[in-house]
């Protein structure tokens, strides 16, 4: 049921944008309706939380993390589950009448809202740390969404930056807090926790950066600064957000793990001490503030210092007091944001300064302001007065007898004198707020009715009620009592047992209470000079500072970094990747770790013929460093390439010798059609010391790697697994070529990979080069070809060698090289189309198939130009390369549908009419795949290197005449100007 | 097992040629090293891969005679992934060819920002912590604040430029 009602609000809010966009503004009702929901099931289940009955809900989520979704009502839990709830409805439906009708931002800003008070119900519900944790972080990012409502402002989205990292920072060390207790308790069920809570000094640091995190997120001393940041949120989410749900998450997490811990030695001296700086920082800024909401903001800091003081002193009666307070708290600060937001609607200000008279036009809210404002002073016969005074009575039985808490008697009363004090601010900047909203203020205008939009009744009702329930709720404090028991019982026995009530007779806390409005009043009075001291007493700095000094220092820290280490230079990039290259494996290679020890045994060669084609190669290679054109340079690289395929020969591997010469020649055709467009010569570099420096690098790679080489081939020792190949290669993989059958069974995967790797290339030469035009038609030559300008002197001729060869500029043309071209065409597709299907028993397959077929369509295109090439091939480069990697991904899932194993191949063999017996791998599909994603490679490098640049070398052609002009023109321009 | 020492070479060379390519500025050069690279390891696989032998082709060749097959697959497969790689590299040579004349690869202007940034002891250009503009849930910054006005800076740092290359 609780997982069903959490889910509930974030169906609600994935929906709500939809809604908002057919309903408008009244969508927001009905959104409403689901935390409502929610607070009718908490309300339904108050029995069974009281009889000591916790509804609980478990579903197993990550088992290897112990994580599972649970959730757990108790009474501490059903009390937040109501104030999240209930607020959370009367708010959502408050938004329906606060927004304007034209708000852009409203469909956001109610699937927001309504996530958040789904995040916020799991927050409380939840019953494990880890689920707690992600809706606490949930939460929080919600809260910066919110607070960056309107993103217009920089102020606002600084506003929303800095609570977004202050609470953050915080979660991440309650993280790390919450993973220690878990894993020092075996356990991350919190009430399993709460039962047997572990102990030790891990667990004693790990409960300070728990209560870091809800500090930071409370809003407490020294990160309270983000809080009235937040007010640039829209004024119902700081109602919602900011006083009566998220703030108190802290709270909340204080008074979960308060009956565990607050024996540990830094509990209750940090928590103690924040919160009351906290109370008297926040009070004294508030009664400084002329903007209601930010007066209201810091009100509400310092009432969540005085919040944590009393579920963090870890007595009965105390814990009482604080959930009481938690109550009284959200009650009247949520009234009075919404009395804010519907001051700002009617008035168009929120500025006391401006307000003037505002009582006698809008009674309701002056009634409405009063109440709640009085619970906040403590006045009877409010719920915020009855729990101020069980709060006064809990810290006098501390500071009398310590209470069971062991805080010393000086300790004890400069507690009670610091919350009275603060209790004394408290009273003072609530009489300032109805004074401020509200008063006929002398030398300011009266609001006059025609200045005052008046609400709707829907409007006032969210307000209206809160602060209603703070009456009632003042009446009910017996009751209050017995409902709330449940959790103070969780802790031991006090000197008095506490009871919530308007009369306890004179005693000390009523004499504290009545001290500090009476101070309150004195305060307000005379707060022209109160004004005064505190401008002078104000400090220097604060935290808000400090945070952006820090957050200063991370920037300049990480430009430091990034300035060092990222010199945004390529090869010294390179150059650190092969000092590493040269030090650790070359290193590992000096200390002999290596080789056995015993030397290794060397022979100068296999053959002579090897020795030669080895020199030859090493001449070719150190050749094409020392060129100074980019062609010789490619040329010998090329040289190298066939020297490769030469001592594969010499190795006894006819399928490598077949592909490196097919690639060695199209990467030759490929290099010359780009380096048409690139110059003849590589840029002039000086002769630095940097040139030394790489030619002492390159050797020093040159020698570990051949140190390598030698070693590896000393490591030789074991029979190579490919022994086995041979027979299963003809036995599985039905064919007798061992190194086809390693490509396209065996080891299958390999190959997969590679043909994905071949798909992403072609994709990136394509979008390289056709970054403007489109690849769209550009394989239809008829138009192109029928365009082609009649040369002159040249008949037009019914039978043409090859069609395009018009396209292709006459003294570009050689009639002999287009009839050669159109003869040898088809043979050599029929050959490669031959090498596909032999290569499963002789040199040859898809590879090897694939690449023939490419130098057929290249020799087209060379031949007769890109249109040519489009004649050939009138075909997508791209769905080629698609249809290759369906078939070999399909191939290699067929055997699948059959009960065996992905990429397994059959042999069939069969009899047909007029051919015969056939003979059959299914493997053969796969290496189809292979040669079309080959072919598809070989057609998108032609269309992008030769067609792709042949056309933008035209355009550029006939673009020399226009620039000039155009350049003459903008000059022109300039010059008028 | 004895090592063959011609091999050996050329693994060592083609290596140390492709280092040195490698670390050049221009794009052309670089591919011609990276293609010199993936012949050396080529070569580092024959090495590797135990003596030579005749064609593994099961029926046409003894099997203890054969070369072992499996680096060969191996093999195979990088060669086609240099062609890859080769054809990439090269639409890359061609179009910054084609955006500044030549092939060269320029240091990240970016990263010299950055630089000159750490030297002056600057904080990012993202980084913003100005205290100016005013919180409220409606309405934009005034103009003036949403478009500093951009002045050059005391060294003359460069006036922001756009993507294309224009002066704004």
């Amino acid at each position: 049921m609780m997982l069903a009602v959490i889910a509930a609000h974030f169906v609600a809010a994935a929906l709500a944008p939809a809604l908002v966009a057919w309903l408008r503004r009244p969508a927001l009702l009905l959104l409403a309706a689901v935390p409502a929901a929610g607070f009718g099931w908490a309300v339904a289940m108050t029995g069974r939380v009281h009889d000591g009955d916790p509804v609980e809900q478990r579903i197993r989520w990550v088992d290897e993390l112990g994580l599972e979704l649970s959730f757990r009502l108790t009474t501490l839990t059903w009390v937040m589950t109501l104030l999240v709830t209930g607020v959370g409805a009367l708010v959502l439906a408050y938004c329906a009448a606060y927004f304007r009708r034209d708000d852009g931002g409203l469909a956001r800003f109610a699937g927001l809202l309504t996530a958040f008070a789904g995040a916020m119900l799991g927050l409380v519900l939840a019953d494990d740390l880890l689920v707690l944790y992600v809706f606490w972080e949930l939460t929080t990012v919600l809260s910066y969404l919110l607070i960056g409502h309107n993103p217009e402002r920089k102020a606002n989205r600084r506003a929303a930056l800095q609570a977004l990292m202050v609470t953050t920072f915080g979660g991440l060390a309650m993280l790390v807090g919450v993973i220690v207790i878990g894993q020092t308790a075996g356990t991350y069920r919190i009430s399993e926790v709460q039962a047997n809570p572990p102990s030790g000094d891990a667990v004693t640091v790990a409960v300070v950066l728990v209560l870091v995190g809800a500090v930071s997120k409370s809003a407490l001393v020294p990160f309270h600064f983000w809080l009235p940041g937040a007010m640039a949120a829209p004024t119902p989410v700081s109602a919602y957000l900011h006083a009566a749900a998220m703030v108190k998450a802290g709270v909340y997490l204080v008074a979960l793990l308060a009956p565990a811990f607050a024996g540990l030695m830094p509990w209750r001296p940090l928590l103690l001490t924040l919160g009351v700086l906290t109370m008297l920082l926040g009070g004294l800024r508030a009664l400084r503030q002329t903007d209601l909401k930010l007066l209201l903001a810091y009100g509400t800091v310092s009432q969540l210092g005085f919040l944590i003081v009393l579920v963090g002193a870890g007595t009965r009666s105390a814990a009482l007091a604080g959930v009481a307070m938690l109550v009284a708290h959200a009650l009247f600060k949520a009234s009075l944001f919404l009395v804010v937001g519907l001051i700002d609607r009617a008035t168009g200000t929120r500025d006391l300064r401006e307000l003037s008279g505002l009582g006698r036009r809008l009674p309701v809210l002056l009634v409405t302001s009063v109440l709640a404002a009085a619970s906040m002073a403590a006045i009877p016969p409010l719920a915020g007065f009855v729990a101020k005074e069980t709060a006064y009575a809990a810290v006098v039985d501390i500071a009398e007898t310590g209470d069971g808490t062991g805080v010393g008697a000086f300790a004890g009363w400069a507690l009670v004198a610091g919350l009275a004090a603060g209790s004394a601010l408290t009273a003072a900047y609530s009489i300032r707020f109805v004074w401020g909203a509200f008063a006929t203020k002398p030398g300011v205008e009266p609001l006059e009715a025609s200045d005052c939009r008046f609400p709707s009744v829907g409007f006032v009702a969210a307000p209206v009620v809160l602060a209603a329930a703070g009456l009632v709720l003042g009446f009910l404090g017996p009751a209050e009592t017995t409902l709330l028991e449940p959790y103070a019982d969780l802790f031991p026995e006090g000197v008095h047992e506490p009871e919530l009530a308007l009369w306890h007779g004179v005693n000390t806390a009523l004499l504290l209470s009545i001290a500090s409005v009476l101070v309150g009043i004195a305060l307000f009075r005379w707060r022209d000079g109160v004004d005064r001291v505190e401008g002078v007493l104000a400090p220097p700095t604060d935290a808000e500072s400090a945070y952006r000094a820090i957050m200063r220092g991370v920037d300049r820290l990480a430009v430091e970094v990034t300035g060092t280490t990222q010199r945004g230079s390529l090869p010294s990039y390179l150059a650190v990747i092969f000092l590493v290259v040269v030090a650790v494996p070359g290193g590992v290679l000096v200390a002999g770790q290596l080789w056995g020890g015993d030397g290794v045994s060397v022979r100068a060669w296999d053959s002579v013929g090897q020795a030669v084609v080895g020199a030859i190669t090493i001449v070719a290679a150190v050749l094409a460093v020392r060129s100074r054109r980019r062609l010789k340079a490619v040329v010998l690289a090329g040289g190298t390439g066939y020297g490769m395929a030469m001592l594969f020969i010499l190795h006894g591997a006819p399928d490598l010798a077949l592909t490196q010469v097919l690639v060695e020649t199209v990467t030759l055709v490929v290099f010359v059609l780009v380096l048409r467009q690139l110059p003849t010569y590589f840029s002039d570099r000086p002769l630095t010391s940097s040139r030394w420096w790489r030619l002492g690098l390159g050797a020093a790679v040159g020698v570990v790697m051949a140190g390598l080489a030698l070693a590896a081939s000393g490591a030789r020792t074991a029979d190579p697994v490919s022994e086995g190949f041979a027979e299963p290669a003809v036995s599985y993989g039905g064919g007798h070529n061992i190194v086809n059958v390693t490509l396209v069974d065996i080891r299958a995967w390999d190959t997969m990979g590679e043909i994905s790797v071949l798909v992403v290339a072609a994709t990136g030469v394509a979008s390289l080069i056709f970054l403007i035009t489109s690849r769209d038609g550009r394989w239809r030559p008829d138009d192109a070809i029928a365009s082609a300008p009649p040369r002159h002197g040249h008949r037009p001729h019914r039978n043409l060698w090859l069609r395009a060869g018009r396209t292709v500029a006459p003294e570009d043309r050689s009639i002999l090289f287009e009839v050669v071209t159109r003869l040898a065409f088809h043979v050599i597709i029929v050959f490669s189309v031959y090498l596909l299907f032999v290569g499963h028993n002789a040199p040859g397959g898809g590879f090897a198939g694939g690449l023939v077929a490419g130098l057929a369509l290249m020799v087209r295109y060379l031949a007769g130009g890109r249109h040519e090439l489009d004649e050939a091939a009138p075909v997508d480069a791209g769905l080629v390369l698609g249809i290759g990697l369906f078939v070999a991904t399909g191939t290699g899932l067929v055997p699948l549908l059959f009960g065996g194993d992905v990429l397994q191949s059959a042999v069939v063999d069969f009899e047909l009419p007029l051919v015969g017996h056939v003979h059959f791998v299914t493997s053969l599909f796969f290496d189809v795949g292979v040669y079309l994603v080959v072919v598809g490679l070989m057609l998108d490098v032609l269309r992008s290197l030769g067609g792709g640049i042949d056309e933008q070398s035209d355009d550029e052609d006939s673009d020399t005449a226009e620039p000039a002009e155009t350049e003459s023109s903008i000059e022109t321009a300039e010059g008028v100007r | 097992m004895s090592t063959n020492l011609v091999l050996v070479a050329v693994v060592g060379v083609l290596f140390a040629a492709g280092v040195y390519l490698l670390l050049e500025r221009s794009l052309t050069r670089v591919l011609v090293g990276v293609i010199l690279i993936g012949n050396g390891v080529n070569a580092l696989f024959l090495v590797a891969s135990g003596p030579a032998g005749r064609a593994p082709i099961v029926g046409l060749n003894d099997v203890d005679d054969m070369s072992d097959p499996l680096p060969q697959a191996m093999v195979l497969t990088a060669i086609v992934i240099t062609l890859g790689v080769t054809a990439f590299l090269l639409a890359m040579a061609y179009r910054a060819g084609q955006l500044n004349g030549n092939d060269d690869v320029q240091d990240d202007v970016e990263d010299a920002s950055i630089r000159r940034r750490a030297e002056r002891d600057e904080v990012s250009s993202s980084y913003d912590d100005s205290a100016g503009g005013t919180m409220d849930e409606e309405g934009a910054d005034e103009p003036s604040v949403l478009q500093p006005v951009v002045q050059p800076g005391p060294d003359g740092e460069p006036a922001p430029v756009g993507p294309e290359g224009e002066q704004r």
